[in-house]
């Protein structure tokens, strides 16, 4: 099991503010996002939304994510 | 540390001084935080002082800031800490509001005390600056019993390019 958390619109758009999701094994982001309905794996393929594993950003080239992960997709900012 | 005030002291201090830096999840008194601040740096000559509030017009109803707990304070621990290595301060505050406001409450209140005026206005300007455009804060308003996410904008970015 992995633990998705979606910021901002993206959690409108994935209808929870977290999803879970059960892995064969290690996967890469790319199995992620094919398991993931269209309308919501689209938008995360977005190169402009930063990816943390387990609170740490991370880079998407070659990211795998395993079972006990949190991914979290971090659109860009709007605060203060 | 602060309080550590005396001559013998003072060459100890800035080493000591660690800013206050707070994600606040309920509604937060700026006047009161401030008297607070400025009693606690009486080594300063001077605080500068940046209040943003959820503003009373355009029909907004409410406003939201969303943030990712993992990020969102280490990241503004880590813009202090840059703003304390910049400048020459006694004191540095800041407070950012998370959650539901409405028209009236504070979103963010940075703070900074210093021996001379500059070192303060700058090391305030340039926290504001940053926690505009690059802090783990999402934000969205309610107009007309709606919600919508408000997009970056431009300009932010613009003004972080001040600082490099």
């Amino acid at each position: 099991m992995i633990r998705l958390v979606f910021l901002g619109r993206l959690a409108d758009l994935a209808g929870a503010g977290a999803l879970e999701l059960t892995l064969a094994g290690p996967s890469p982001l790319e199995d992620i996002l094919l398991a993931l309905p269209a309308p919501l794996a689209g938008p995360l393929a977005d190169p402009r939304i930063k990816l943390a594993l387990n609170g740490t950003l991370v880079a998407r080239d070659g990211l795998v994510v395993d079972a006990g992960d949190e991914l979290a997709f971090l659109p860009p900012v709007s605060g203060g | 540390m602060r309080a550590m005030s005396w001559p013998s002291c003072r060459r100890f201090r800035v080493a000591d001084m660690a800013a206050d830096v707070r994600l606040a999840l309920e509604p937060f008194d700026p006047a009161a935080e401030l008297s607070r601040f400025t009693a606690a740096n009486l080594s300063a000559g001077g605080v500068v002082s940046f209040l943003g509030q959820v503003r009373n017009g355009d029909g907004v109803e409410a406003l939201e800031l969303s943030h990712y707990a993992p990020l969102t304070l280490p990241g503004m621990q880590a813009l202090a800490a840059e703003a304390l290595t910049r400048w020459s301060l006694e004191g540095l505050l800041i407070i950012h509001r998370a959650g539901i406001m409405v028209p009236g409450d504070a979103i963010v209140l940075v703070a900074a005390a210093a021996r001379h005026r500059r070192d303060a206005f700058a090391a305030t300007d340039f926290a504001m600056d940053h926690l505009k455009s690059e802090s783990w804060f999402w934000k969205r308003e309610k107009v007309g019993g709606l919600w919508r996410w408000i997009e970056p904008r431009g300009e932010d970015h613009e003004d972080l390019a001040r600082w490099v």
